[in-house]
């Protein structure tokens, strides 16, 4: 095996030290440190960019309460505002209710009390044709005349009693 | 040796240097150390070229390999590891490079081959047990001796965790040669019985597909073993009370 000839040695272990050597000097010195200063630098810039998003975040937040907080006032005061309107409106309607009821009732009454007016007015005339047609009869049955104070008496009795038997 | 399936683990001097009477000679294996290194410098500094915050589809295949190693070695070792970084680093890649580039026909693979592996394990091994003295003095040798144990069982087990620490750097050092080099030998072996089986070689070739998806992940594991083991042995180090 070539791998045991020892005078193969000594130039492979020599040419070993003095690659390897230079290999070690040019990575600790230049190339390591390259690599290193990048990975550092992301890491340190990743760091920035979280907290300024972390930052961010919060005042969005903040803001978010902000509009919440306003929404929720402005819904608020357009309850409280639709309360007194409609508290105004039924306010107003049961007043003009109440108008309407009392003008309604003072018609009514002005009607009842033409209605009564007219009743009594008929009741007089019918009383006037009762005491004339009474007085004919009378004159008819013994052909005398009648004494129309008496008739007028008689008829007005009959009237009142009959009003007051339906009453 | 022609055609044989450990020729491709053949060292081929390329030039001759020597250094102050030692054989550094410039090998294939050099050419290929040298080829890890500057795929590993292109892979990392090309994709950090253009070093943005947000990363394309290379970098991110960069900044992934980062901070696994990281990781990796923050969860094993602790975060007082963190000075061990660029060296566990650079040994992933330097491994992982090595076993995946081995992978490319009629490439070289350098972990193949003990002395470098076991060079690699060496150093670790002294590195560690070095820092963990100069860290903990005396105290490191806590690690030998783990707490709670009955007094008549501690020569017994001292001698056991000498005997487990340094057989250490053999174990990582084999391991990861061994699995290299058993691979692609298979790999080689099977590869020649295609063309001797003529009409019924396409069954070796499936095997070939199916064993190099294979062998990808070996290489892939292999590097994430040696680099995990490197970082508990640094954590030993760094806490020697188990």
């Amino acid at each position: 095996m070539p791998q045991f000839d020892p005078t193969t040695f000594s130039p492979q272990i020599i040419w070993l030290i003095i690659t390897f050597g230079i290999l070690y000097l040019v990575m600790a010195r230049s190339a390591l440190p390259k690599v290193g200063n990048i990975l550092q630098e992301r890491e340190i810039r990743i760091a920035e960019d979280l907290e300024q998003a972390e930052k961010l975040r919060e005042e969005s937040r903040a803001v978010e309460a902000a509009y919440e907080k306003a929404l929720a006032d402005a819904r608020a005061e357009a309850g409280k505002v639709l309360n007194d309107a409609r508290a105004e409106i039924t306010a107003d309607i049961d007043a003009q209710k109440a108008a309407l009821d009392a003008r309604l009732a003072e018609k009514t009454g002005a009607a009842q009390a033409e209605i009564k007016a007219a009743i009594e007015t008929a009741l007089k005339e019918l009383e006037t044709v009762a005491q004339d047609a009474c007085a004919a009869i009378v004159v008819k049955l013994i052909g005398n005349k009648a004494d129309g104070k008496k008739v007028a008496a008689a008829v007005h009795n009959a009237t009142e009693n009959a009003n007051a038997g339906n009453g | 040796m022609e055609h044989s399936p450990l020729e491709q683990f053949e060292i081929k001097r390329l030039i001759e240097i020597p250094i102050a009477g030692l054989d550094a000679a410039f090998t294939n294996s050099s050419t290929f150390m040298v080829i890890i290194v500057l795929s590993v410098w292109f892979f990392v500094s090309f994709g950090m070229r253009r070093a943005s915050l947000v990363p394309g589809r290379w970098q991110s295949l960069v900044e992934m390999s980062y901070e696994f190693i990281a990781k990796m070695l923050h969860d094993s070792a602790g975060p007082q590891a963190r000075a061990f970084f660029p060296f566990v680093f650079s040994l992933f890649m330097f491994v992982l490079f090595a076993n995946l580039i081995g992978m490319i026909p009629y490439t070289f693979t350098v972990t193949s081959h003990i002395a470098v592996t076991f060079a690699l394990a060496g150093f670790i091994f002294v590195g560690v047990t070095v820092f963990g003295f100069a860290r903990n003095g005396a105290g490191y040798l806590r690690l030998l001796a783990p707490a709670g144990i009955p007094a008549v069982m501690l020569p017994l087990l001292v001698v056991i965790e000498l005997i487990s620490y340094f057989i250490r750097p053999i174990t990582l050092s084999v391991r990861l040669f061994a699995n290299m080099m058993a691979g692609h030998t298979i790999l080689k072996v099977i590869a020649g019985f295609v063309v001797p089986l003529g009409i019924f070689g396409f069954g070796p070739v499936f095997f070939l597909i199916a064993l190099t998806g294979l062998e990808v992940i070996v290489a892939v594991l292999q590097a994430f073993v040696f680099s995990v083991l490197t970082c508990i042995y640094i954590n030993d180090a760094i806490h020697p009370s188990h």
